[in-house]
């Protein structure tokens, strides 16, 4: 029956399976309350029928605070264990492990683009390993879309102007479903593709075979030349500005007294919109580039400055 | 009982119909339009459900299609469900059940019908000129940028409605606090009274929030302020905080008076005091209240902080918390009654059980990690029509069907009515069941063509929605029959102790000869079936 009607998708990582525990835990609350309702409601309106003379009647009001209070009390204690199991999950997908595989996400009307860090670049696929976390750092071209992989459980909106991150760790090989699951116009339901998971060594020979302008950092280091960041962003540089090396995954103090862990997050906005995050100890002099450079410049950039890291330079 | 002639014989000059002050003409003014709004959303529905026959997009274009559902929403939230109970059954019988001649401001309450058709049939003009193809949310930055569809035009519609509601609510407000008759006290109104109050506390105070929201769209749209574009250091997310901030609370606008009138019928139709009074009662204010607070749980994964998606979490499992007490005592209510399975009641016990069915759903949504994985697909969808068309529109059937004798002067059939009410109870079902079933499969929402694995369940709900269709048809069918051909209703067919049954039906101009004095609580009925009036 289930290839023709089907009934369930199966959860493909442990993170979907837990989803998938906790939605058994929903269903058995959820039908525990109905099944005691529809109880109580089939047998009051059979046994208390208008002209069921034999039933038991009786209309003095009672007292009723000490039912009200049972089953206010037992509703809000089985909510609070929903609550915090639900929470649970959620907070897991925001703490990233350590060494994930960074893929970049540019979404647009209406297509996924995807970016790996070797400067492969595929349309509507993901290819990710089997086996090994992948992080994926998303934003939009143009309205917001929300990129949905159902086998996995995992969906996250894709804004313009600002990077928003989720996470998955693949388990088996196979083809999954990939659906844009914000509206977001005209082909809103063709805005599908596939995410594509291989085995390690299949999926570096993947990688070798696609043809790539170098890796992201290396297009990034000619874009940062380019855009005139060397310009400041450089020892000896005329005008003062931070230097970048060893700064990806630090906290920076800023002009306002507070710190901000420089993730690529921090480094999009200080593109973007330098002057909502002052370095402590700099002028506020760089423009804004906002509306000069592209999503796919942008990603490039921050990985350029990414590998500018503190143990040297990594691709 | 006097000779005076009812309201509806007063003056049938049609000039004493569109300039008339008395609440219940007012009243039947808007149930003509709702009624009507209620057929145009329905008509979009239907184009919906036929394309969703096939996953390909054979029937209508992704324009159109994106067109209808758009429409559907706009015009059954804002011109459908949020006047529905309040604007013509709440408009009908709250002077009545309070005893007063009418509401506070007879000439705002007119001017709120007027704002309300011209808002209507503004929606309505960009609708055949081109239609709108935003979703009824209206989310950034696609709203404001990039569609190319009549945006200002239908928001402006919805604007001029919003202050028909702000007027409403601020005419029940003021019509509860100073109108009631001698001796009604609080304690003493009736629980449809109660749920009217909450309601229009929201509607007052959450509605201005969507005229300014949709003001800044129509300002980004025309002069480019930029207040949603990220290019121009705007925010597309601050949309949905002010859209949510109303459109959450509006849930509320258009489920509690459902709940007023579910706890009139579940009372008199089962002979019995309401259990637990102040329980349900206060649950009314409670919601109103907590439902301010619970907007971001449509933003669990629009990038809100973590922080802000476990407090909305925590919130939203609070709010549901004064539901589960209404539908307790109403189940305790049928306890050692003496229950009537009469139309209304069977609306009212299918209210229960559909509103529930959407209440715990609703909880899967309220739980993170589920939400992050249903949200947006079809479980979204079944979960707020469990509640909206199963809760409110149930309701406001069966409130239409109790209150029908006493509006008209005639009683409805009454087993064309039953046979009606279990046939939306099943053709519901059969819509919206298997729309869960879709959004556990993952299938997201406002999708024009779909995978073929997801026929099944498509077809099944479109062969549910065909009954339902049917099914929504039979009352205007029955109940017009009825105006011209019905019984002659006597002042209290059903037994019932609420003031709005002490007058004749249909009541004269000004309801009551003389200002009835309350001396009981309501729902004074003992057993086997005697009722004390209010005023007895």
């Amino acid at each position: 029956m289930g290839r023709w009607i089907p009934l369930w998708l199966p959860g493909e990582t442990s993170h979907a399976r837990a989803v998938d525990v906790l939605l058994v835990g929903l269903l058995i609350s959820t039908l525990l309350v109905l099944t005691l309702l529809f109880y109580l409601l089939l047998r009051f309106a059979i046994h208390y029928r208008a002209g069921n003379v034999a039933a038991n009647r009786d209309h003095r009001i009672r007292k009723s605070w000490y039912l009200e209070a049972t089953w206010t009390v037992a509703t809000m204690v089985a909510f609070l264990v929903l609550f915090v199991w639900g929470a649970r999950l959620y907070l897991n997908l925001y703490d990233v492990p350590k060494d994930a595989l960074p893929i970049y996400i540019v979404a647009k009307q209406w297509m996924w683009q995807a970016q790996h860090v070797g400067g492969q670049r595929e349309i509507n696929e993901v290819h990710v390993p089997v086996g090994r976390t992948v992080r994926l750092i998303m934003s939009s071209k143009d309205v917001i879309h929300s990129f949905f992989i159902p086998a996995f459980r995992v969906k996250h909106d894709v804004l313009p102007g600002r990077a928003e991150g989720i996470w998955f760790e693949p388990e088996r090989a196979g083809v999954f479903h990939l659906f844009c699951a914000e509206y977001c116009g005209t082909d809103h339901s063709r805005m599908m593709g596939r995410i594509v998971v291989m085995s390690q060594p299949a999926f570096e020979q993947w990688l070798a075979r696609q043809d790539t302008d170098g890796t992201l950092a290396a297009q990034g280091e000619k874009l940062f030349r380019q855009f005139g960041c060397s310009g400041c962003h450089t020892a000896g540089a005329a005008v003062r500005a931070p230097l970048l090396d060893g700064l990806y995954g630090k906290a920076v103090p800023l002009a306002d007294g507070t710190m901000e862990t420089a993730d690529e997050r921090y480094l999009r906005d200080s593109i973007l919109q330098p002057r909502s995050q002052i370095a402590a100890g700099y002028e506020p002099l760089m423009p804004s580039f906002a509306g000069r450079i592209s999503e796919g410049e942008l990603i490039a950039i921050v990985a350029y400055i990414k590998s500018l890291g503190a143990t040297g330079r990594q691709p | 009982m006097s000779d005076a002639p009812s309201y509806l014989t007063a003056d049938n000059r049609l000039r004493s119909w569109f300039l008339t002050t008395d609440h219940k003409r007012v009243a039947i003014l808007y149930f003509a339009t709702i009624t009507l709004f209620f057929f145009v959303g329905g008509a979009a529905a239907t184009v919906i459900r036929l394309e969703l026959m096939t996953p390909q997009g054979d029937l209508v274009t992704s324009d159109v299609y994106n067109r209808m559902f758009t429409m559907h929403g706009v015009v059954m939230v804002w011109f459908f469900l949020i006047p529905s109970i309040p604007a013509t059954l709440g408009n009908f019988v709250v002077p009545l059940m309070i005893g007063a001649r009418d509401l506070a401001f007879p000439r705002l309450n007119l001017l709120s019908w007027y704002l309300f058709l011209i808002g209507g049939l503004t929606t309505l003009y960009a609708v055949f000129v081109g239609g709108i193809d935003t979703g009824w949310t209206f989310y950034t930055p696609f709203s404001t940028m990039y569609s190319n569809s009549h945006v200002v035009l239908a928001v402006t519609g919805v604007f001029i409605a919003g202050f028909s509601s702000i007027l409403t609510g601020l005419n029940f407000i003021v019509t509860i606090h100073r109108l009631r008759a001698p001796g009604l006290t609080w304690y003493r109104l009736p629980l449809f009274l109660w749920s009217l109050y909450a309601t229009a506390v929201i509607l007052v105070l959450a509605t201005p929030v969507l005229a300014m929201t949709l003001l800044l769209v129509a300002l980004d749209r025309f002069a480019g302020i930029g207040i949603f574009d990220p290019a121009k250091g705007g925010d597309p997310l601050l949309f949905q905080h002010l859209f949510w901030f109303y459109s959450h609370p509006a849930v509320y606008i258009m489920i509690l008076p459902g709940m007023g009138v579910v706890s009139e019928l579940i009372s008199c139709f089962s002979r019995k005091p309401i259990f637990g009074y102040k329980f349900v009662a206060w649950s009314a204010i409670a919601i109103a209240v907590a439902g301010f607070f619970v907007w971001g749980h449509h933003m669990f994964v629009s990038g809100q902080s973590v922080f802000a998606g476990l407090v909305f979490s925590f919130m939203s499992f609070i709010v549901a918390v004064p539901s589960a007490i209404k539908v307790f005592n109403w189940t305790a209510t049928l306890h050692k009654g003496w229950i009537r399975f009469d139309a209304p009641m069977l609306y009212a016990l299918a209210f229960i059980g559909l509103f529930t069915t959407g209440g715990l759903t609703g909880l899967f949504l309220a739980c993170l990690a589920y939400d992050v994985y249903v949200t947006d697909t079809y479980f979204v969808v079944a979960h707020f029509h469990y509640i909206m068309v199963g809760g409110m529109v149930t309701a406001y059937f069966g409130g239409l069907h109790y209150w029908w004798p006493k509006i008209t002067g005639r009683m409805y059939p009454e087993y064309w009515a039953r046979a009606a009410a279990i046939l939306i109870f099943f053709g519901f079902n059969m819509t919206f069941f298997p729309q869960f079933v879709l959004g556990v499969l993952g299938m997201p929402r406002r999708y024009h063509v779909y995978l073929p694995e997801f026929q099944v369940w498509h077809v099944m709900s479109s062969f549910g929605a065909s009954i339902l269709a049917v099914a929504y048809l039979l009352p205007l069918l029955y109940l017009g029959w009825s105006l011209f051909f019905g019984r002659r209703a006597p002042a209290n067919p059903w037994g019932a102790t609420g003031l709005e049954w002490q007058t004749p039906s249909p009541p004269p101009t000004y309801n009551f000869e003389t200002t009835p004095s309350v001396t009981r609580r309501p729902y004074d009925y003992s057993v086997s079936g005697q009722a004390h009036a209010q005023n007895a």
